[in-house]
C-alpha cells in the first residue's frame, strides 16, 4: 500500500499516520508530502489528510489548506479514482475543497472535546470498511473542536439513500442516541465517503486506535480494509493481464 | 521618554518607577563607572533584576535543593530546563513553570502563553515536546469570578495545547479560597531528546551571527516580567492586562518543525527562546554563559509597528520568537529552514568578545551594559537573603483540638459530600478538552495515579505527575513540601514507575513579608530533605513570589512535577480494580505520630469546619516513602498488582471508592481500628497505598511486603456494584458516581438569571 501522507503547516496528526501506517501495519512505502509540493508522485494506492490545525484554523477549518499547492494534485487523484482519506482536520479540509459534501461546524457545546468513542459501521461495502462486519461496534476516540456535520436536507437524504454514510456514534450497545453524539452531528454521523467510494472523510480517529496498550485496537481494521482492497485489485489486474 | 536621561537624579527617579529599588539604582551606577544609565537600559535592569528574571530572593535558598544526580545531563539553572539520561542514548528535557499574575488578569491568553511559553523551554534544547501537564488552583467555585477564570484558563491551555499538538496527560485543579484573588496556572512540559543532539543557550564563538526567527516583535508583554509577575496584585490589576503576551499555537508549532529541523542539521550553535524580558533576556543570558558579547543593531528585528521605541523593542515579551546563534557560513541554510516553514529569520547582530551587550538604534548606541550584570548567577546581579518570622497563624492552627469536632454519625451522607466536593471530584469537564492522545503515545489506563507515556523505539514509558496540598504547606510549611515531594513520588510508583527527578514551581507570596519568607525557606528545606532521601534531585523551576490578593497571600504553594521511567510498559498498574473477587490490601510504610493524625488539614475535615485548614500536617517519613516506593516498583515489575492508588484526599474511603469508579467494581471492606470513625475512613495519614491482587496471590505478596519492611493489611475483597464498609458505609456505586462527575460541570456551567 503505498501511501503518502500530507504535511499542512499546523498538521500534527501527521506523525500518527505515519505510525501506524508504516510501523503498526508495516507497510514501509510510506512518506510524507510537503504541501508546497505541486504533486505527491506516482503510483500512490493511498493519500492521507491527516489530524491537526491546518494554518491554525483560525478562519474555517480547512479552508486555507484546499488552497496549498499539493492539493491541486489531491483532487485530481481523487477525481481520477485513487482513494483519499480525511482524518478529522483532513475530513475539514476535503468538505472545504468539494470532495465531500456537507460541512463541519463548531461542536454543539462549542467546547473541544477529547475522547473514546464507539462507532457502528454502517457500510461495510467500502474499500475503507470491508474488514468490518456489518454493523460493527469500534471503538476509536474524537479530538476535535468543530466536527458538528451538517449538510442540506437534501444532501442528507442522498447520503442515506446512497449509504454514504459509513460510521455513525452510537452507544455501547449500538443505538443512534443523542448521548452518544458527542458533537451534535446531524444524524450521529461521524463519517462519510463520496458517492464514487474513493473519499472518505471521518473525524474519528483510526490511527490513534491501532495499538492496544493506547486503548483500543480497532482502528486497524480500516487500515486492514484499504491493504485488503489494494490487494486484490492487484491481484485482479495481474489476473486479466 | 527619549533614551537619554540627563541627570542622576531624574535616572533614579525613573528606575524606582520602573520597580527598582534605590540599592539596586546606586549598584547600576557603580556598575556604569558613575555614568548615567539610558532609558533602555534602565528598562533592561528592570526586567532583568526583577524577581522574575534574577531569582534575587530566592537563589540562596534554592542553591541549598539537590541539584546532582547520576542521572542528570545537566544541572538546575544551567539551561532552559532539566535534562535527564533515561538510557537507551535518550534524554528527557521538563520543567513547569508559572504563568499565574497574566492568567489572573486576562485568563485565556495568560494560561495559553504559560502553555506556550514552557513548550519553547523543551524545544530550544532541541527536544520534541511529548507531553504537557499543569497544575490549576482557583478559588471558591461558588463564585461568579472563579467561573469565569476556569473556564477561560483551560480554554487558554486547550487552545494552545491542542492546536501546537502535544498532549496534555496530567494535571490537578484545586479550590480554596486563599486563591480568590490570585489563581495559579503552573504548565510543565516534558520533551523527548537524543543524547549529543540538544543544544545549549550559549553564545559562543567571537564573531559568530544571532539572528532573530519567528514571530515579529510587538507591543505586548512589555514588563510582563516585572511588573505583573514581580509585584503585588492590586484590585486595579485589570489595568495590567497589556502586560499579558497574546499567543499563536499555530506559529508556534511551525516555530517547533523549523527548530528541529535546524537542530537536526547540525545549523544551531546556541538557542534560546524569548520568554521573560524578551530579546534583553536572551541577548545577556547567552552571552554571559558563554563570557562572550553581543553587538545588536535593533533596526533588523522584524517589528509589528515600525514606530516602536528601543525601550519597548528590548523589553517585549511577544511570543513565539527564539534567538539563534549560527556560525557565518550557515546563516543562509538557517534562512532556508525557517522560509521553507513561511518563518521569519533576521540577522540582527554578532558575538563580540567583549563581555558587553551592545545595543544600537538608528545608527546610535542605546545601551551598553555587561552581561554579567545582567544574567542570572553573574557576580554582579543583586542577591538578598531576607528576615523570616515564624507565621502567627501557626500557634492557632497548631493548636486545633480535633477533640472539638465530634465524630461523624453518618458515614454514607460524608462519603458522598467527599466525592462532589470540587478537590475530588471527576475534572472531566477539564481533560475532556485537551487532546490527551495526540502523538499516539499516551498509556490509556482508565485512571491512574500518574499519567505514562510510552518511549517509541523502546519498551520504556515515562510516569508524570504534578501535585502539591497547599493545606499541609499552610499549616506545617516543612512537612507539607515533604508531602508533595513524596506524594507525587508515591504517585510515579503506583504506576509501577520509578521516580528519577523533580521539577518545582515554587508560589509564594511577598518575600518581603518575613512570615511569608519563613513558609519559603521552611517549604525548601522540606524539599530537599524528601529530594535527597528520595534521591530525586531538583532539575529546575521557577520561582513565582507576590501571589496575594488584598485579602493577603495564597498558600504557600510549592507544585512539584516528578517524573518516572518504567522500564517494560507491560507492567504499568493503572488504579482502578480489575476483577470481582480480588482481595484488597492496603499497604502503610510507616505509622503516624500524632492521635488521630491525618485529620488535620484534610478535605474532611475542611467540609467540617466550613472550609478551614486547621491541626497540623501528617507526620511525613521520606525513608519509609523510599521503602514503600521501592517495594510497589518491585510488585509491579512481578506483575502482582491488578490495582495500586494512594490515599490522599479524602482518606481511605475515597480511595477505595476511586479505584471502584474505573470499572464499576464495588468492593466490601473491613474499616483499619481506629478509636473515630471519621479518622479511619477519612483520615489522610501519608505513606499509605491501596491495592487489589489476585487472592491466591496474597501470601506470596505478604512475605515481598513483609521482608520491605512495609506493613500489610487485607482489607477486603472486590465485587458487586457497591462501596461497603463494614457497620458505616453502603453505598451505591452509580449513585456516588454520578455525583462524582457532574459536581464540576454544574457549578462551572451554571447559568445565571439576571
Amino acid at each position: 500500500m503505498k501511501t503518502r501522507i500530507i504535511v499542512f503547516p499546523g498538521s500534527n496528526c501527521d506523525h500518527d499516520a505515519m505510525h501506524a501506517v508504516a510501523n503498526v501495519m508495516k507497510n514501509s512505502d510510506t512518506e510524507f508530502v510537503w504541501h508546497k509540493q505541486d504533486s505527491i508522485g506516482k503510483g500512490i494506492d493511498l493519500v492521507i489528510l491527516p489530524g491537526g490545525f491546518s494554518y491554525g484554523d483560525y478562519l474555517r477549518t480547512g479552508a486555507i489548506a484546499r488552497f496549498s499547492p499539493v492539493m491541486k494534485d489531491v483532487i485530481r487523484f481523487a477525481n481520477e479514482g485513487g482513494t483519499v482519506i480525511g482524518i478529522c482536520n483532513g475530513f475539514q479540509v476535503l468538505c472545504e475543497s468539494g470532495l465531500l459534501p456537507g460541512v463541519l461546524i463548531r461542536n454543539q457545546a462549542l467546547k473541544f472535546r477529547c475522547k473514546w468513542v464507539n462507532l457502528r459501521g454502517e457500510n461495510t461495502d467500502t474499500r475503507f470498511t470491508n474488514a468490518l462486519l456489518p454493523g460493527e461496534i469500534i471503538k476509536v476516540p474524537i479530538a476535535h473542536g468543530e466536527g458538528l456535520y451538517m449538510a442540506e436536507t437534501e444532501v442528507l437524504r442522498e447520503l442515506e439513500a446512497n449509504k454514504q454514510v459509513v460510521f455513525r456514534y452510537v452507544s455501547e450497545k449500538g443505538e443512534v442516541v443523542s448521548e452518544a453524539n458527542p458533537n451534535g452531528s446531524i444524524n450521529n454521523i461521524a463519517g462519510i465517503i463520496n458517492k464514487e467510494g474513493n473519499v472518505m472523510g471521518m473525524m474519528p480517529h483510526p490511527e490513534r486506535a491501532c495499538e492496544a496498550i493506547l486503548g483500543s485496537a480497532d482502528g486497524k481494521k480500516i487500515f486492514s480494509s484499504l491493504a485488503r482492497h489494494f490487494e486484490f485489485s492487484r491481484s485482479l489486474n495481474e489476473a486479466q493481464i | 521618554m527619549t533614551n537619554t536621561i540627563s541627570t542622576l537624579a531624574e535616572a533614579k527617579k525613573t528606575a524606582l518607577e520602573l520597580g527598582l529599588l534605590d540599592e539596586e539604582f546606586e549598584k547600576i551606577v557603580s556598575i556604569l563607572g558613575g555614568r548615567i544609565p539610558t532609558y533602555t537600559e534602565l528598562g533592561i535592569f528592570s526586567v532583568m533584576w526583577s524577581e522574575h528574571c534574577s531569582y534575587k530572593n530566592s537563589i540562596t535558598q534554592l542553591k541549598t535543593l539537590p541539584r546532582k544526580g547520576k542521572r542528570l545531563l545537566v544541572e538546575a539553572g544551567e539551561e532552559n530546563a532539566g535534562l535527564v539520561d533515561i538510557g537507551d542514548g535518550l534524554a528527557v528535557a521538563f520543567k513547569i513553570e508559572s504563568h499565574n499574575h497574566p492568567s489572573a488578569v486576562e485568563p485565556y491568553q495568560g494560561a495559553a502563553t504559560g502553555v506556550g511559553g514552557i513548550l519553547r523551554d523543551i524545544f530550544t534544547m532541541g527536544a520534541r515536546p511529548i507531553a504537557a501537564l499543569n497544575s490549576l488552583r482557583f478559588g471558591s467555585l461558588s463564585e461568579e469570578r472563579t467561573k469565569f477564570l476556569v473556564r477561560g484558563v483551560v480554554h487558554g491551555i486547550a487552545d494552545y495545547g491542542n492546536s501546537f499538538g502535544v498532549p496534555t496527560v496530567a494535571g490537578e485543579v484545586y479550590f480554596d479560597p486563599c486563591y480568590q484573588g490570585n489563581p495559579l496556572v503552573n504548565a510543565m512540559a516534558v520533551g523527548i531528546v537524543k543524547h549529543g543532539e540538544t543544544v545549549s543557550a550559549s553564545a559562543d564563538g567571537v564573531g559568530n551571527i544571532v539572528m532573530i526567527v519567528g514571530s515579529s516583535t510587538g507591543r505586548d508583554g512589555i514588563h510582563g516580567a516585572s511588573l505583573l509577575a514581580s509585584a503585588v496584585f492590586s484590585e486595579a490589576a485589570e489595568e495590567l492586562r497589556p502586560t499579558v503576551q497574546v499567543g499563536d499555537p499555530f506559529t508556534e508549532k511551525l516555530l517547533l518543525e523549523a527548530t528541529l529541523e535546524a537542530i537536526g542539521k547540525k545549523l544551531v550553535v546556541g538557542m534560546q527562546d524569548m520568554g521573560a524580558a524578551g530579546i534583553s533576556c536572551s541577548t545577556s543570558e547567552m552571552s554571559a554563559k558563554a563570557g562572550t558579547g553581543m553587538k545588536i543593531d535593533l533596526n533588523k528585528v522584524p517589528l509589528r509597528e515600525a514606530t516602536m521605541s528601543s525601550y519597548e523593542i528590548m523589553l517585549s515579551e511577544s511570543q513565539e520568537r527564539m534567538l539563534v546563534v549560527v556560525e557565518p557560513k550557515n546563516v543562509d541554510a538557517i534562512k532556508e529552514v525557517f522560509t521553507k516553514w513561511d518563518l521569519q529569520a533576521e540577522v540582527i547582530g554578532t558575538v563580540t568578545d567583549t563581555g558587553t551587550v551592545e545595543i544600537s538604534y538608528h545608527g546610535e548606541v542605546v545601551a551598553n551594559l555587561p552581561s554579567k550584570a545582567l544574567a542570572l548567577g553573574g557576580d554582579m546581579t543583586p542577591v538578598y537573603q531576607r528576615e523570616t518570622r515564624e507565621p502567627s497563624y501557626l500557634k492557632e492552627t497548631m493548636g486545633f483540638d480535633l477533640n472539638s469536632i465530634s465524630d461523624i454519625d453518618d458515614a454514607n451522607a460524608m462519603l458522598r459530600s467527599l466525592i462532589a466536593s470540587p478537590n475530588i471530584a471527576s475534572k472531566r469537564w477539564v481533560y475532556e478538552q485537551y487532546d490527551s492522545m495526540v502523538r499516539t503515545n499516551t498509556l490509556d489506563l482508565e485512571g491512574s495515579d500518574a499519567a505514562v507515556i510510552r518511549v517509541k523505539g523502546t519498551t520504556k514509558g515515562l510516569a508524570v505527575k504534578t501535585d502539591c496540598n497547599s493545606r499541609y504547606v499552610y499549616l506545617n510549611p516543612y512537612r507539607g513540601a515533604m508531602i508533595a515531594v513524596c506524594e507525587a513520588a508515591r504517585n510515579i510508583a503506583c504506576t509501577g514507575a520509578q521516580p528519577i527527578a523533580i521539577t518545582n514551581c515554587l508560589n509564594f507570596g511577598n518575600p518581603y513579608d518575613p512570615e511569608v519568607y519563613y513558609q519559603f525557606t521552611e517549604a525548601i528545606r522540606g524539599m530537599g530533605d524528601a529530594c535527597r532521601t528520595l534521591e530525586t534531585p531538583v532539575t529546575g523551576g521557577n520561582v513565582s513570589f507576590y501571589n496575594e490578593s488584598p485579602s493577603g497571600a495564597i498558600y504557600p504553594t510549592p507544585t512539584i512535577g516528578m517524573l518516572g521511567v518504567i522500564d517494560d510498559i507491560a507492567n504499568v498498574v493503572s488504579s482502578g480494580f480489575k476483577n470481582d473477587g480480588d482481595a484488597i490490601l492496603l499497604l502503610s510504610a510507616y505509622e503516624p505520630d500524632a492521635e488521630f493524625e491525618g485529620l488535620g488539614g484534610s478535605e474532611y475535615l475542611a467540609i467540617r469546619t466550613g472550609g478551614k485548614a486547621v491541626g497540623n500536617a501528617p507526620n511525613i517519613d521520606p525513608g519509609g516513602e523510599a521503602r514503600l516506593i521501592d517495594l510497589l516498583v518491585t510488585l509491579a515489575g512481578k506483575r502482582m498488582l491488578k490495582s495500586a492508588h494512594d490515599i490522599s484526599e479524602g482518606g481511605l474511603a475515597v480511595t477505595i471508592t476511586e479505584s471502584c469508579f474505573s470499572n464499576m467494581i464495588g468492593a466490601r471492606i473491613m474499616p483499619p481500628s481506629s478509636k473515630r470513625n471519621d479518622h479511619s475512613l477519612f483520615g489522610e495519614m501519608q505513606g499509605r497505598v491501596v491495592i487489589s491482587v489476585a487472592p491466591e496471590s496474597v501470601e506470596e505478596i505478604s512475605m515481598i511486603v513483609r521482608s520491605a519492611n512495609v506493613k500489610l493489611e487485607v482489607l477486603g475483597t472486590t465485587g458487586g456494584r457497591s462501596i461497603i464498609v463494614d457497620g458505616l458505609i453502603d453505598c451505591d456505586l452509580d449513585e456516588l458516581y454520578s455525583l462524582y462527575t457532574e459536581a464540576i460541570p454544574s457549578a462551572v456551567e451554571a447559568v445565571v438569571e439576571l
